[in-house]
């Protein structure tokens, strides 16, 4: 076998020539070739996502305010914009903008996951209790999130699987009626604390993705991770907890 | 001291390996714990079976041969190279792992002996700065801020032991490629190649398979001579820059 | 059968290449004498290079930045690896930024007479001259050095030298320059100039109708031989300080590849000149399997002692002041603890073979920091040695605030190596030697700092210059092929070393041998040597080779990753290359530097050197495995730097 042939060999003798030149291929090739670009988009994505569920965390406290100011919440979501933009319009645009960022945080995190996981096909024989926990809560936080908005949607958007009956327009009884049952309780709650963790690791982790960290800024990024983490999950969980206390109802 | 080991045995590259079980006498807790091996070795070559291959030479830390996982810790419970844990951490009596690095990258050569020539891969990509000998202008021409020169030694110190990408879960190598990136482009000579060097690093990493980084902290917990986990952050940074600067 | 201590004498040697005329100006002429290849023709000349350390990396990588192509080899997995890496202190150069009296010839003054007066001139007055274009070359490549608040490169003092001309980065100088030069070198492996060959061993040079034109080398993941051709061949394999089993070497360092030119026609000048490095962690027993450097700069506030009594088995603390004997303060009261390297190994040897050494087996004297941390305070201790201190309680287990370190000399570098001329090149044609492998700039003692600095001189500077000369000379027009006879006997030669090695199934592990002889080695032919110690080991190591071919023990096969058959093999050389030293040690009746024969010292027993008869390198010949060899002298000539007696009384 000719030393040019041994395996890596050809791939840098390729690139070597490579950057004499100066044929690089576009930013989104750039960018989705790599792992450090995945990762980015991951970033990116799963702020946008962040951002939008601060604002929906926001909105969903107003349940506290009485039936006629949720809804009048709900209904005006749809009519964001007006005239410029018609009925429902922002709404969807919201909307597009997020499945967008779901499927390229998730589709990122699938093949980043498939990789990693083939960059280390065996295991140490000696097990050891790793502090990685959010490494592995990451991945099936992310699994159980993407689960869950699947329910969400189909319980509260569309109402397919609602155990009530569900009323269009009426969201606020929409949600009572979500949180009488045990298991929509439960099953919130769960994905609710996943999300915790899950913005906790992911925020910092983001952070760090896009090149922001520092040694300085790192104790207050940590510090806005947790309190995001907690605001977040303290806010959406209140909504199930006023129902199961009868505060809202 | 009284130990018994349990021991990654690999014939070579396409056999299986298996973990086997020796017992050794008379360890003195001031031996390194190659010495201990080697203790090991010299009784195995005695009785005529094949001694324990791994890899080792400077033995005071800095070469970065030595790449043992030693119950479940690169290069052991302490924060230093193989050649430098001494037996004194462990218990008479004690029960000890030893296996490879593991990672798709670094496949086993035979025993605990791993190739790690895809970091050499890495370098070749572009962890250098282009000044052929002769070239060189007077050396105080550019003068380097003082925390510029200690951020880029600071990075220049990592030995390639290849510690991170065993830790790592995902068996990634970002702390090392981050390392020399670091260390050449914080660098007024390393300006000119700044783009590229981190853009073609980094493409060189991933084609041999390395995973990705989860920012799990793992590789900077175990490093032997503390390069920070932020190295990778500024890396990030340094290939974000360069992704949107690089010529089209 | 003659006996192998009676050597004869040859025909002198002389180099050749070194132009005459006034000093400063022969390296200009000399590379204006020199003839030149061709860019375009360069890429057809195939350069082989032996090791990735400072001198081979560097080489490597110049040669193939100006065209030739490079056939490199090294024995450990990356050429990262290679032991220049483990270098502490820093580099010399002649820069004068201190503005302190520095020049490049005070640098060569310096080396010449640090040398003890048996370097060559020509060749110390170029890497002086050089030593200011390193620093610009690594600079320009990134290595991070040691800078001061306003940007600009720092030095210190190094050595006992009085000006301030070395460079370093922080206590990792070589780690720092090794990985410049390995840069530069994966620079042209990507570029595809240099064919690199990591896990692979030289085993043997190949001459063909007397040029060296080839290698025979072991894939050490296969086990595969093979043979490899070139038109000239570079060996940067490092020096012998492993022959002593204990040194601060890398555990696989080795000196085949020096040892298989040497018998293939090579002469082997000076070698038992090796320097012996006083401030080392001493051994704890005996499963000792190297040696641990501890920088020189600790002399400087430290103070050397032992017990006054012998025997003395309390623990330091409890030792009063009254009863202690600080021997270097009251041998040398004017240079005190900071004596040469030389004579404060001597002097603690002197004191352990009295009976007052310290801890385990006696090999030991204190260093002791309780003055200087009464004195300076411990965060000022802290803030300067710090990170050794911290390096020394790793290792031992003790605290150096607290207890006084124990240190002891070790081998630390060899200053003999191939004979070679101003050009690099050694008696065989087409074949050159840089760095450590060679045996040219340090003399009888190498100066601190000063060993990084000759390695890149040779590889980045001198040896890129000088081989084209050779290779315009000689355009090897006819390619060596693997049917030529010389070449399979070459290869024939090694495999049936290998096979022997393999077939013996003795009771006696490699590492036995190999600390067998270092032990007698270290006894012998170490820091101080004698007629009958020199005899006494000459007789006994033809024994141990003979011992060593009927039980040597070496499991598996050959066609395999084999760590015992490479050890194996090295031992095989490390018994010949020892009787070398003996002899060379034996037959050089004088002491200067790094060699002290007891039977020549002053009457204050001091080293006493015999320029009358000794002013000379003396190149061996190689006749015979055991068979007395050739002695070729090459006389020194001093015109610039004049020998005087050293004294530091």
């Amino acid at each position: 076998m000719s030393w040019t042939d041994r395996p890596g060999v050809r791939s840098v003798l390729r690139m070597a020539l490579a950057t004499r030149t100066d044929r690089r291929p576009s930013l989104a090739r750039t960018v989705w070739d790599s792992t450090v670009g995945k990762k980015t988009v991951m970033a990116v994505s799963g702020l946008i996502m962040l951002l939008y569920l601060v604002v929906h965390m926001i909105g969903n406290l107003k349940i506290f305010f009485g039936a006629g100011e949720f809804n009048h919440y709900a209904h005006w979501l749809r009519t964001v914009g007006e005239p410029f933009m018609h009925y429902e319009w922002t709404l969807w645009l919201v909307r597009i903008v997020l499945v967008v960022a779901v499927v390229a945080h998730a589709t990122s995190a699938y093949q980043l996951s498939r990789r990693d996981i083939r960059a280390r096909p065996s295991k140490y024989v000696h097990k050891k209790a790793r502090a990685s926990y959010a490494t592995r809560t990451m991945r099936w936080g992310g699994v159980i999130l993407g689960l869950f908005i699947v329910w969400h949607i189909l319980d509260l958007t569309t109402g397919t699987v609602h155990s009530g009956g569900f009323q269009e327009g009426h969201p606020y009884q929409n949600v009572v009626d979500t949180f009488s049952t045990w298991y929509g309780n439960v099953i919130y709650v769960v994905a609710m604390l996943a999300l915790g963790l899950h913005v906790r690791h992911g925020f910092w982790s983001a952070a760090q993705t896009l090149g922001v960290g520092s040694r300085t800024r790192d104790r207050v990024l940590k510090t806005a991770a947790d309190v995001l983490a907690l605001l977040l999950t303290a806010g959406f969980i209140a909504v199930p907890v006023g129902v199961m206390t009868g505060v809202v109802s | 001291m009284k130990l018994t080991l349990r021991v990654w045995r690999q014939r070579n590259a396409d056999a299986d390996g298996t973990m086997s079980t020796y017992e050794v006498d008379g360890i003195s807790p001031d031996m390194s714990f190659l010495e201990m091996l080697d203790t090991l070795n010299e009784e195995l070559i005695v009785k005529g079976e094949d001694p324990v291959a791994f890899d080792h030479d400077c033995r005071e830390g800095i070469c970065g041969a030595c790449s043992l996982v030693i119950n479940g810790d690169a290069h052991g419970p302490e924060r230093t190279t193989t050649c430098q844990l001494h037996m004194r951490s462990f218990e008479d009596g004690d029960t000890i792992d030893v296996e490879p690095w593991r990672a798709s990258a670094f496949p086993v050569i035979k025993d605990l002996v791993v190739d790690r020539s895809a970091f050499d891969r890495i370098i070749q990509a572009g962890g250098y700065i282009t000044a052929p000998t002769g070239a060189a202008p007077e050396a105080h021409a550019t003068p380097v801020p003082k925390p510029d020169a200690d951020f880029a030694f600071e990075h220049a110190e990592c030995i390639g032991c290849g510690a991170c990408v065993a830790a790592c879960p995902n068996g990634a190598a970002m702390l090392f490629t981050s390392a020399k990136i670091n260390h050449l482009n914080v660098l007024p000579q390393g300006a000119p190649e700044r783009e590229t060097r981190v853009l073609d690093m980094v493409e060189q990493m991933d084609e041999e398979g390395f995973g990705g980084c989860t920012l799990a902290g793992e590789c900077a917990t175990a490093c032997p001579k503390g390069i920070p986990l932020m190295s990778i952050t500024s890396m990030n940074k340094e290939w974000l820059r360069a992704a949107r600067k690089a010529k089209r | 059968m003659t006996s192998y201590a009676d050597y004869t004498t040859g025909e002198p040697v002389a180099d050749t290449k070194a132009p005459a005329g006034p000093i400063n100006e022969r390296w200009d002429k000399r590379r204006f004498e020199a003839r030149l290849v061709n860019p375009a023709n360069r890429r057809k000349h195939t350069v082989i290079v032996v090791g990735t350390g400072l001198a081979g990396g560097s080489a490597g990588a110049t040669l193939a930045e100006q065209g030739y192509h490079v056939v490199q080899f090294c024995y450990q997995d990356s050429p990262r690896r290679a032991h220049s890496i483990a270098a502490q202190g820093g580099i010399n150069a002649a820069k004068n930024y201190r503005n302190d009296g520095d020049s490049v010839h005070r640098l060569f003054y310096d080396t010449v007479k640090g040398g003890d007066f048996r370097a060559r001139e020509s060749n110390v007055h170029r890497l002086a001259q050089i030593s200011v274009e390193i620093i610009d070359q690594c600079v320009a490549q990134g290595v991070p050095f040691a800078r001061e608040y306003g940007g600009l490169l720092d030095t210190r003092s190094f050595g006992g030298v009085q000006v301030s001309r070395t460079f370093y980065a922080r206590g990792q100088t070589g780690q720092q320059l090794l990985l410049g030069a390995y840069q530069a070198l994966s620079r042209q492996i990507a570029a595809g100039n240099v064919e690199m060959h990591p896990r692979t061993e030289m085993l043997d040079l190949i001459v063909v109708d007397g040029r060296a034109r080839g290698i025979v080398a072991r894939d050490l993941v296969t086990g595969k031989i093979d043979t490899y051709f070139a038109d000239a061949v570079v060996l940067a394999s490092g020096g012998y300080g492993n022959v002593f089993y204990l040194s601060t070497n890398a555990m696989n360092s080795n000196a085949t590849a020096v040892w298989r030119a040497h018998r293939r026609g090579a002469l082997f000048a000076n070698p038992c000149f090796t320097q012996i490095h006083p401030t080392c962690i001493p051994r704890t027993g005996e499963h000792q399997s190297k040696l641990t450097l501890m920088s020189e700069s600790l002399r400087n506030d430290g103070r050397i002692w032992v017990p006054r009594a012998k025997g003395d088995q309390r623990p330091p603390n409890d030792i009063p002041e009254d009863e202690r004997d600080y021997y270097l303060e009251r041998v040398y009261p004017s240079f005190g603890n900071l004596v040469p390297r030389d004579i404060a190994s001597r002097a603690a040897k002197n004191v352990c073979d009295e009976g007052r050494g310290v801890g385990p087996g006696g090999q030991g004297v204190y260093l002791d920091f309780a003055d200087a941390i009464e004195r300076m305070g411990r965060g000022a201790v802290e803030a300067k040695y710090g990170n050794l201190f911290d390096m020394y309680q790793r290792i031992t287990d003790e605290d150096p605030y607290e207890v006084p370190m124990r240190i002891y000399p070790a081998v630390h570098y060899t200053m003999g190596g191939l004979w070679v001329d101003y050009d690099l090149q050694t008696t065989v044609p087409g074949l050159f030697a840089v760095g450590e492998a060679n045996f040219s700039d340090h003399g009888a003692n190498r100066l601190g700092a000063s060993a990084l600095m000759q390695g890149l001189a040779d590889g980045y500077f001198v040896l890129p210059s000088t081989i084209n000369d050779y290779l315009a000379r000689n355009p090897h027009h006819d390619a060596v092929t693997g049917e030529h006879p010389d070449v399979q006997e070459a290869l024939a030669g090694t495999q049936d070393r290998l096979d022997l090695l393999l077939s013996v199934d003795g009771d006696r592990t490699p590492d036995s041998f190999h600390r067998e002889v270092g032990e007698l080695m270290w006894e012998f032919c170490g820091m101080a040597r004698t007629d009958a110690g020199l005899r006494k080991a000459l007789e006994r190591i033809p024994q141990i080779r003979e011992e060593f071919w009927r039980r040597i023990k070496v499991p598996g096969t050959g066609e395999e990753f084999n760590q015992s058959l490479e050890k194996a093999n090295r031992v095989v050389d490390y018994l010949e290359l020892a009787e070398l030293m003996c002899l060379d040690a034996l037959h050089r009746e004088e002491s200067c530097g790094g060699h002290f024969r007891e039977e020549s010292q002053t009457p204050d027993g001091e080293a006493a050197r015999d320029d009358e008869r000794f002013a000379y390198a003396a190149a061996w010949e190689f006749t015979g495995t055991g068979e007395a060899p050739v002695l070729h002298k090459e006389d020194l000539v001093f015109e610039y730097v004049h020998p005087t007696q050293r004294s530091y009384a």
